[in-house]
């Protein structure tokens, strides 16, 4: 942190005025001239809540994506099935069991499952072959997306949203203070609330896994040089099997996060692949952090987006990959 | 004994084109949005036409219909990349298509570069389409989207007191069309609509748009579909919206009012206008419901048909029908079906439809309330019907003509 300040001073600057700027804005009343200018507070509230947790969902899609991508070196291009796959089974579980908490642990599993059969039955046999790997989960994800229409159909699902979860909370922020001197708080969808908690808990998670365990070590030094950790001695194929279950199975459970407070229906894959490609591009392949910086920035531009130039919003996810390819090719947060 | 029996093969299928040969085909493209956001529309649009041949037949005089289905993703270019794959690769004679607003007037446009064909509007309902610059060989037996809300706005206005209200749409044509029906009729009676916002299709996350709704306004005009109705609305349950809502012509629908999950109690109550109403008593309503019914088992189809499903069904009764009054006689550049296609009035399940001058549907309106038949599942039912709906909407040409086409700002909110 330090160090940063002290090697680039103007940068840190411009950082701290940034940060400063933007906790006013959550926690001051706007003054009337603001309101004017740029619309209500609570307007501005929401959207920056709903890219944060907007921003949660890619990550728990893209998390597993670049994991995948980090240690194997494999473009997993049928990971948007997966996270289709385990939204299904999540609707699956949640309609038939009504638990919304056992529908997450089943579509972990199952596509976890899945995930360990394509590294099985797939990818072990073209180890190394980067565009055959990437041609073979192209077709696997055409395959995949039509078996998935003929099963369930092109109807909408949604998982159910359990009664506890149902419904705004107030948040102690203050969008704007009544005639009378009352003030109004934020109100904001719980279940939002909930799920950006849960994939920050699953952030860390898998941050401290990685850094803090044994086979977090192995994985990283997988990560860094494949071929000298297999001459040490480790099995490397089953850590390939393990890291690829919990990179499907991470696609799984943001599916049925997904469903919750989305919808699935044919098309959601290759949206979720999109958008997971484009925050690991922004935050850099391979890397678990960059993944959730790139997420972060990618549901914010999203969502403010949509609110203050509705008609440019879709242009503009696509415009932070650009200047980022542009000026910082390897990704924003990338080790090499 | 492998070469043997392929020879066997390749000879039987020989035998079987020759006989197929011996009757004489009339080879029908059919397109519909089977995949994105507007899958459900068009898997019911189909169901619609499957609905029209079982009842009416494949058979016209002594020639036999053949279909080609081909998918679109509701996009203007995947529109006319089926209807030239349905063209160019399969030889079809007509085309029955497309599905959605935009598609309409791509396909339009596209129809004018093969003026021997003849090309039958499926359901989409962009004013444009057939209003600016018509294709001469193009027929669109479903109102468009401006006319699917005559009687929306003065219903409002006048029995449920709204004055102020606020619009969400998707940001294309039909959309367009259908908010510039409702702006029309609702500010013409005396009403505001303070807010228009537009969300491209294909939506996913819709909570800032809905933090962005106003709050001082008498009710929420909807104008999204399929899979966009379907999240909004789950997004506006978990942010505890209490609105009156209105909804477009295919928001209040069949693909939404079935949709899986709780969302979708939201919308009763809500008032919205349409080309068909579920609980229409007329017989011959009834009568499709019932066809519509039987055709499919309960797990395969909605409770009842939706819009799409109808507007199909029309189209399709237009293409036989025509067809057999001029004993599939397709010489000339198929002038003579064109001309019947130009002449015939429909009996549709929703009611009366025959044909302006520029081959766009005059026809009939409902305006709807959205109620729970008690076990759960959502219908719209009539309160008003106005016949005779054209695509001027009343207005005197001229006058139309000043307003302007539909667009995010067009109609102003003003008395025209």
């Amino acid at each position: 942190m330090t160090r940063f300040v002290e090697r680039h001073p103007a940068w840190a600057l411009i950082i701290i005025i940034a940060v400063a700027v933007a906790l006013w804005l959550i926690f001051a009343v706007w003054p009337p001239g603001l309101e004017e200018a740029i619309g209500r507070k609570r307007v501005f509230l929401n959207a920056l809540f709903n890219g944060i947790t907007l921003g949660g969902l890619y990550f728990l899609v893209a998390s597993g994506f670049t994991l995948i991508f980090g240690l194997m070196r494999n473009v997993n291009l049928a990971h948007g099935s997966l996270y289709l796959f385990g939204g299904y089974v999540g609707y699956a579980i949640s309609a038939s069991t009504g638990s919304w908490i056992l529908s997450f642990i089943v579509a972990f599993i199952l596509t976890a499952l899945v995930g360990v059969l394509l590294q099985l039955l797939v990818f072990r046999r073209m180890e190394g072959q980067d565009l055959r790997q990437t041609m073979v989960t192209i077709g696997l994800s055409i395959v995949f997306a039509d078996l998935m229409l003929w099963a369930c159909g092109g109807d909408f699902y949604q998982v159910q949203t359990p009664n506890w979860l149902i419904g705004p909370i107030e948040l102690p922020l203050i969008t704007a203070v009544k005639s009378s001197g009352e003030p109004v708080y934020l109100r904001y969808p719980l279940v939002r609330l909930v799920i950006f908690l849960a994939s920050v808990i699953i952030g860390i998670a898998m941050w401290l896994a990685l850094n803090r365990t044994r086979i977090g070590m192995i994985i990283r030094a997988g990560v860094d040089d494949r071929d000298i950790l297999a001459a040490t001695g480790v099995r490397i194929q089953i850590v390939f099997v393990l890291v690829f279950a919990l990179g499907a199975g991470l696609a799984g459970i943001a599916g049925v996060v997904g469903g919750t407070f989305q919808s699935l229906s044919p098309g959601e894959d290759i949206r979720f692949l999109l958008a997971s490609l484009v925050v690991v591009i922004v935050g850099g392949m391979g890397s678990i952090p960059g993944a959730a910086l790139g997420a972060l920035i990618i549901g914010l531009a999203e969502q403010l987006g949509s609110v203050y130039i509705p008609t440019y919003a879709i242009v503009v996810t696509f415009l932070i990959m650009v200047l980022v390819l542009a000026l910082r090719p390897q990704g924003l947060l990338a080790r090499r | 004994m492998l070469k043997g029996s392929l020879g066997l093969i390749a000879l039987s299928s020989l035998l079987l084109s020759g006989t197929a040969f011996a009757q004489e085909k009339i080879k029908v493209g059919v397109t519909a949005t089977l995949e994105g956001t507007y899958t459900v529309l068009g898997e019911d649009g189909i169901r619609g036409f499957q609905t029209a041949l079982n009842v009416l037949g494949k058979k016209v005089g002594d020639k036999e219909l053949e279909f080609v289905i081909a998918s679109t993703d509701a996009t203007p270019d995947s529109a006319v990349r089926a209807v030239r794959k349905l063209i160019e690769q399969d030889k079809v004679q007509i085309l029955l298509s497309p599905l959605s607003g935009d598609e309409g007037i791509a396909v339009k446009n596209f129809a004018k570069t093969h003026p021997e064909l003849t090309f039958i509007n499926a359901a989409s309902g962009a004013q444009e389409t057939t209003y600016v610059d018509p294709a001469p060989n193009f027929f669109r037996y479903n109102m468009d989207g401006a006319q699917w809300q005559v009687g929306l706005g003065k219903y409002a206005y006048d029995e449920k007191k709204y004055r102020k209200i606020a619009t969400v749409g998707e940001d294309y044509s039909f959309i367009y069309t259908q908010v510039f029906g409702l702006v029309l009729e609702f500010c013409g009676a005396g009403g505001q609509v303070t807010n228009r916002q537009w969300v491209p299709l294909g939506t996913k996350d819709f909570a800032s748009v809905i933090a962005a709704l106003p709050d001082d306004v008498d009710a929420i005009y909807l104008g999204l579909g399929g899979a966009d109705a379907v999240n909004f609305l789950n997004q506006y349950q978990q942010a505890g919206g209490k609105a009156h809502l209105m909804g477009g012509s295919i928001m209040i629908d069949q693909t939404i009012l079935s949709s899986k999950g709780n969302a979708k109690n939201a919308l009763v109550g809500t008032l919205a206008a349409s080309g068909q109403a579920d609980t229409w008593e007329d017989p011959g309503w009834q009568k499709f419901v019932k066809d519509y019914q039987d055709a499919f088992p309960p797990n395969k189809r909605f409770p009842s048909p939706s819009l799409l499903a109808t507007n199909y069904y029309g189209s399709t009764m237009a293409l036989v029908l025509a067809l057999r009054q001029v004993n599939g006689d397709l010489s000339d550049n198929q002038s003579k079906y064109k001309a019947a296609l130009a002449k015939i009035e429909l009996d549709a399940p929703n009611g009366k439809i025959k044909l302006d001058a520029n081959r766009q549907a005059i026809g009939t309106n409902f305006v709807t309330e959205v109620v729970d038949d008690g076990k759960g599942a959502l219908f719209s039912k009539v309160v008003k019907v106005i016949p005779n709906v054209n695509q001027t909407l009343g207005y005197d040409p001229a006058v139309f003509a000043k307003i302007g086409l539909p667009s995010r700002t067009v109609p102003e909110c003003k008395k025209y």
